[in-house]
């Protein structure tokens, strides 16, 4: 059983997007994602200033079995990335919602955030995926 | 649903992630491989290889058979319960498979072969049997568990049969013995020091828990795949295949070519010899962030282009490592193709770790 918490939304690739107060919002992979991945031994993240659309990779985390790109939820401008990946790369999987953090964003729009799957949305989009 | 060892419900019970390897349902890891494979360096882990297969040959003629089956030389083996590790090979010097064999007394050896190629290694050891006055006994009734680590021996035998403890910490290495039921071998697939222990289905999982319940960490594939490539170790199936020789695998240690002795493959070794081995198996360290995976393009400047048959991450050195085939004249320095970057390696001659140690210059 993979854990899913209320306080932010999901997508189909595993992803999830926390709003902050600011403006901008997290993004990180879901414990689902981490559990499927294994250990990962290395974190690319991206640099600040890099403006990504919908889909676009926006990290790649690279575990002993294999590198997954991470796919950017929401079209926006990198404000940073997680730069205590590079030595702790087992931050994702001890921590994936909290010190795992990959990216922070500001959104072009914080209306797309709402068209993401909620928690209980994504929790059912697991269960139909076993 | 594949095919089930008898330590199924005991892996499931761990919390195990079960994958399917070769039709059989195993465990990659029980957490995190890397905290498995530290406990093997560290300390004493155990592996579930039920799904590998235990060979039996009984008869006269077994030594003969045995001695033109494989490419090392059984007749090496002076004592019972000596060992050794060969590659079986066809006509043309193709690797069919790697395994043990391990001497048990006059007519009588027992070889331990790939699960992944059992089915096939037991139809072809069927048919070049014919002939020679031995019988072949595939061992479905056996399970075997391997303990490895530097604590391995002692808290394997703490869990044997009071009687057989003494004997089995005598062991030497590639050395056996059969004490009430239990076929105890120092080998092992890891680097460490440790046992191979075969036993009855009915008594594996008992001896699983009783092992873990001393503090022996449960580890999966996906640590063994791990500690393998740390200490040198070839994969079949990756690092060779039907389609390439010993000498193109790092294994011309394993084939006993001297003598009169005729062995299936010894011919094409011979031709190959002859003409000049054109391809190598070396180890390679990658520089810089990235792991190696089998079947990436290695660039030797100057001289060709090889592949990657192995790599993963190495938890003991903390980079990637990994053995590609080369061509011969390969010298230390190459780059590999990741994912359309070319990241500079460097050539090592492998174990990169034995027995804790770090082998080679990082």
């Amino acid at each position: 059983m993979s854990n899913v918490p209320g306080d932010r939304r999901y997508t189909r690739s595993h992803e999830w997007v926390r709003p902050l107060d600011d403006d901008s919002v997290e993004i990180g992979i879901t414990d689902f994602a981490q559990k499927a991945l294994g250990d990962l031994v290395f974190v690319e993240v991206p640099e600040a200033g890099r403006s990504v659309a919908v889909g676009d990779a926006l990290a790649v985390v690279e575990s002993v079995k294999a590198a997954s790109d991470v796919y950017s939820p929401l079209e926006g401008e990198v404000l940073a990335g997680n730069e205590s990946l590079g030595a702790q790369p087992e931050l994702v999987n001890q921590e994936p919602y909290g010190e795992g953090w990959i990216a922070r964003l500001k959104p072009a729009s914080r209306k797309e955030i709402d068209s993401l799957m909620d928690a209980a949305r994504y929790a059912e989009f697991l269960a139909s995926q076993s | 649903m594949g095919h089930r060892t008898p330590l199924y419900e005991a892996h499931v019970e761990r919390d195990a992630r079960m994958v399917d390897f070769g039709g059989w349902d195993m465990p990659v890891h029980y957490g995190s491989q890397i905290e498995e494979h530290h406990a093997v360096r560290r300390d004493a882990g155990v592996f579930d290889v039920s799904h590998m297969r235990v060979v039996d040959l009984e008869g006269a003629q077994a030594q003969d058979f045995l001695r033109r089956l494989l490419a090392n030389d059984v007749a090496r083996l002076k004592t019972p319960g000596k060992a050794l590790y060969s590659c079986m090979l066809r006509d043309d010097g193709g690797v069919i498979d790697d395994l043990i064999a391990y001497y048990r007394s006059a007519g009588s050896y027992r070889l331990v072969v790939n699960a992944v190629t059992a089915d096939d290694d037991l139809a072809w050891i069927g048919r070049q049997s014919a002939g020679f006055e031995v019988s072949v006994t595939p061992r479905r009734d056996l399970a075997i568990v391997a303990v490895q680590g530097p604590q391995a021996r002692r808290k394997a035998a703490a869990c044997l049969d009071a009687e057989c403890r003494e004997a089995a910490l005598e062991l030497g290495v590639f050395d056996s013995q059969e004490c009430a039921g239990q076929f105890v071998a120092r080998t092992g697939y890891t680097g460490e020091d440790g046992f191979e222990i075969i036993m009855p289905v009915a008594q594996a999982a008992g001896f699983w828990r009783a092992l873990v319940a001393i503090g022996v960490a449960p580890c999966g594939l996906g640590a063994r795949d791990t500690l393998r490539l740390e200490a040198g170790m070839n994969l079949y199936g990756h690092d060779m295949d039907t389609s390439v020789t010993p000498f193109e695998s790092g294994l011309a240690w394993t084939v006993a070519l001297e003598g009169e002795r005729d062995f299936i493959g010894k011919a094409a070794l011979q031709a190959q010899l002859a003409a000049g081995v054109g391809r190598k198996l070396v180890g390679l360290i990658l520089e810089g962030r990235g792991v190696l995976r089998a079947h990436q393009k290695v660039l030797v400047a100057g001289v060709g282009e090889g592949e990657v048959t192995s790599g993963s991450f190495s938890p003991t050195l903390e980079r990637s490592i990994g053995l590609a085939r080369v061509p011969a004249g390969a010298g230390d320095r190459v780059q590999v193709d990741i994912r359309g970057r070319l990241l500079n390696a460097r050539v090592v001659k492998p174990p990169f770790v034995r027995n804790g140690k770090v082998m080679i210059e990082l």
